[in-house]
């Protein structure tokens, strides 16, 4: 094993910024990081075995201590709850005999909770073994376990079939379904891929194309909705030995899966876009993030790639073009939500943990490996070559006065048809309810857990960037969901699990708040803890990234369109109360000394 | 002349060269901006967000702000201020410090800070985590109920070759730092106290010798913590 390991890191030239993959290939190898390998990482990449262990540490899907032979992990997004995870939870536990979060005494089954792994419109959803099994239910849980204890290989059992499109690949050969529900000017089968590479390419300068992606009012898709070509220019002004261009595949906010279906069927648009923003920079160096959930499409365009390759498409003049010269790697995640966020994305890409970085200076001057570099979303880059082919005029066309094109959204949730639907900017919440059949809706979480939860009074405003702007992620809950209890309370969870904890701030106030709404849906709350939340809540603005900025935004966006419930749930009668249950607190130690407190109740 | 900076900190003239940071440019100049994981001479990262401050309706971290020409940074506001003493309770309630019984009392920032942002008690409510207290290496003790996680040692205690000391374990509200065990071994007696001296809390205590300096007369008991600095 020793030899392997060795032979591992030095095919990464004993490059610490290679260290995901080098992490991803002792895995791959051995399951899992044993001391040895941490001892051999500290020799060979000069840094301390604490600093290896920093980074295993800090991803999900790292482990430094052996897992079982059979490991499932079972996403707990709001979605998944809402759909039976709590029976198919059970039907593994009984199956399996392992408790959530361990191995079975056998060693054959480990079960684990993990955070939304994109497939909010097939749920309940788990990866086994690198697998994707959508749509689980007790029956079907009981079936997979008894075959796999049978020997059967997790290939083996997709019953179900191939998802349809290009999950039917041998290189993917995925159950996941694409869901497409309505496809507007970037879903649409109209474009041959690599024609603008091709043909606009070599007669154009980089500012030509740069002033056609401003003349759009492109924005970046990923929520944060920067003006795409400004992007680009201060990309190319900056200075630099290189310049890179990344797109950020870590789609992980929970509900959104849009990403998903552009990697699947319209990988070509993305990696041409990817061209296009280097050819416009005057990048060599491209890097597609993709989120380790998504791993099951990594060898499928990887494929693609080096078809790309053969075709001068990707390496030296491309396209004929004197100089041009660009490549696409594509570095694979492992699990963090906040690697998303574009400074944290380029230092997990250096090999590090996925902190994100204090700005300035913006990635456009100082990204990966200090080079400028220009993060762009997956479906940012993908409206690239159609803006290019059809002119930007057809593009401002498309959306409302102060959003063009169109926006992808990912629906879920208390619906009839949860799945894709490309909208024009400009489209209200009410028409898109109506487009995925959700009649009985009480809320509708827009923008995942960091956007808002919205109520009735809002569903006639507009998805735009100056009234409603999303990321595209859409969940519907229906009159009969408890949204205090177990939409809001998932959603809070999930900041405290996905904080990357480097902020002070960050890292207590989630825990704090969820406490504080622990106590009222306990009915020990008042009225002022309602009004706490909200003053508490306004530190976080402090916080480095989005992530910590907005982690209060389930509570205080439910406070704000949802008060009642909170004030239903709170004590009228009194003005104070501890929420500390002094019996309850003292009852083993009683217990234990056989005497009874005199307490004084006022 | 080319190389001089000015800018304004809630309305008083900064002069300063340019490279400097706002924090560094404001403590040259008589304006005490309070910092804790902010450590001279090393890398800032901004982690603790004490050192906050508003530029054009942003907040940013003045210890990793550039300072710029014709900048107009607020600071000491009632709004800025509320969130500094907000920080220092949240770390008062997510670890477990008890003053009187800490060898640190006295020199400690978070005390120190505590005192000058007049906190009486926390607003939030304890959570008494249950933290570990490493004794392994034979220098140190490494107290995980007193760490702030500021970073300071992380980024100053290191060998020659630049590996670190001390590194993150995990991530979010169970984040900790740690101390490499093999490289701990062989620290020298000066580095283990500069640890310790490093540390603004009393999270890394150098064993074997404590409470030489009574309390009471110690740095932050005479005079409150900024006050070198504070014109």
């Amino acid at each position: 094993m020793r030899e392997n390991i060795l032979e591992i890191i030095s095919n990464y030239n004993n490059d610490k910024t290679r260290l995901m993959d080098i992490l991803h290939d002792i895995h791959s190898i051995a399951g899992y990081v044993d001391q040895e390998s941490i001892e051999l990482l500290h020799q060979k990449l000069r840094i301390s075995e604490a600093q290896v262990n920093e980074v295993i540490s800090f991803y999900h899907f790292y482990n430094c201590k052996p897992l079982a032979k059979v490991n499932i992990y079972l996403n707990n997004s709001i979605t998944a709850k809402m759909h039976g995870r709590e029976g198919v939870l059970n039907a593994f536990r009984n199956e399996c005999a392992v408790e959530e979060g361990g191995i079975s005494e056998d060693g054959e089954f480990g079960l684990f909770t993990t955070s939304c792994i994109g497939m909010n419109d097939q749920e309940p959803a788990a990866i086994i073994n690198g697998s994707i099994f959508t749509r689980l239910t007790p029956y079907r849980v009981r079936e997979l376990v008894k075959d796999l204890r049978n020997g059967k290989d997790i290939k083996e059992l997709i019953y179900e079939g191939d998802g349809g499109g290009r999950n039917a690949l041998p290189e993917i050969n995925s159950m996941v379904c694409n869901n497409i529900r309505r496809r507007g000017a970037l879903l649409t089968q109209d474009y041959l891929p690599f024609e603008i590479t091709k043909k606009l390419l070599p007669v154009s300068t980089p500012e030509d194309i740069i002033s056609i992606v401003e003349a759009s009012k492109l924005r970046g898709r990923g929520g944060a909705g920067f003006p795409t070509g400004l992007k680009w220019k201060f990309g190319r002004k900056a200075e630099g030995v290189h310049h890179v261009v990344i797109c950020n595949a870590d789609e992980g906010e929970p509900g959104t899966f849009k990403d998903r279906i552009l990697l699947t069927e319209f990988p070509e648009l993305v990696f041409e876009g990817m061209i296009i923003a280097g050819y416009s920079i005057g990048a060599d160096i491209g890097l597609l993030y993709l989120r380790y959930e998504y791993k099951y499409l990594l060898n499928f365009l990887k494929g693609l790639l080096d078809d790309m390759r053969s075709k001068n498409l990707l390496g030296k003049n491309i396209s004929g073009i004197a100089d041009f010269n660009f490549d696409i790697r594509i570095q694979l995640g492992a699990g963090a939500y906040v690697c998303g966020e574009e400074s944290a994305l380029i230092e997990s890409l250096e090999g590090k943990r996925g902190e994100p970085r204090d700005k300035p200076p913006f990635p456009v001057e100082r990204g990966y490996l200090n080079y400028p570099t220009v993060v762009n979303n997956v479906e940012t880059l993908a409206s690239i070559p159609k803006i290019l082919k059809n002119g930007s005029d057809w593009f401002l066309n498309l959306g409302s006065n102060d959003s063009a094109g169109t926006k992808i959204l990912s629906v879920s949730g208390d619906c009839n048809f949860p799945g894709i639907y490309e909208v024009e900017w400009g489209t209200t919440i009410k028409d898109v309810l109506d487009m995925c059949g959700a009649y009985d809706v009480q809320a509708i979480q827009v923008g995942g857990p960091s956007g808002a939860l919205i109520g009735e009074k809002d569903f006639n405003r507009a998805l735009s960037y100056t009234d409603l702007p999303t990321g595209g992620s859409m969940i519907v809950f229906g009159n009969k969901r408890n949204i205090l209890k177990n939409v809001v309370m998932n959603l809070m969870e999930f900041f405290i699990e996905e904080s990357c904890g480097s902020c002070s701030t960050c890292r207590n106030m989630p825990m704090v708040m969820k406490k504080k709404l622990e106590k009222i849906l306990g009915g020990r709350g008042v009225e002022s803890d309602i009004d706490d939340l909200l003053s508490w809540s306004e530190v976080l603005k402090v916080s480095r990234c989005g992530l910590g900025q907005t982690a209060s935004n389930p509570i205080t966006t439910s406070i704000k369109n949802f008060r009642h419930l909170y004030e239903n749930l709170v004590q009228k009668d009194i003005v104070f109360d501890t929420g500390f249950d002094l019996e309850e607190s003292v009852k083993d130690s009683c217990a234990a000394v056989g005497r009874q407190p005199i307490l004084h109740n006022l | 002349m080319n190389n001089t900076i000015k800018f304004k900190i809630d309305g008083k003239e900064i002069i300063t060269e340019n490279g400097k940071t706002v924090v560094e440019a404001a403590h040259q100049n008589g304006v005490y901006i309070p910092t804790l994981c902010n450590f001279p001479g090393s890398f800032s990262k901004g982690s603790c967000r004490m050192c906050t401050i508003k530029v054009n309706n942003r907040f940013m971290t003045s210890c990793t702000t550039p300072a710029a020409p014709g900048m107009e940074v607020e600071s000491n506001t009632p709004e800025i201020n509320e969130f500094r003493k907000s920080i220092i309770e949240l770390l008062f309630v997510s670890g477990n410090h008890f003053c009187p019984s800490c060898e640190k009392s006295g020199n400690c920032e978070l005390q120190a800070l505590a005192y000058r942002y007049q906190m009486m008690v926390p607003r939030y409510p304890y959570s008494f985590p249950l933290k570990k207290v490493d004794a392994s290496n034979p220098k140190i003790i490494k107290d995980q109920n007193r760490c702030v996680i500021c970073q300071r040692c992380m980024k100053t205690i290191k060998t020659e070759k630049g590996e670190h000391y001390f590194a993150y374990l995990k991530r979010g509200n169970v984040l900790e730092v740690v101390m490499d065990k093999e490289l701990g071994k062989e620290m020298t007696d000066e580095l283990a106290k500069l640890a310790m001296e490093n540390c603004p809390v009393g999270s890394i205590i150098y064993k074997e010798v404590g409470f030489v300096e009574p309390i009471g007369t110690r740095k932050y008991d005479k005079q409150p913590i900024g006050s070198d600095i504070d014109v």
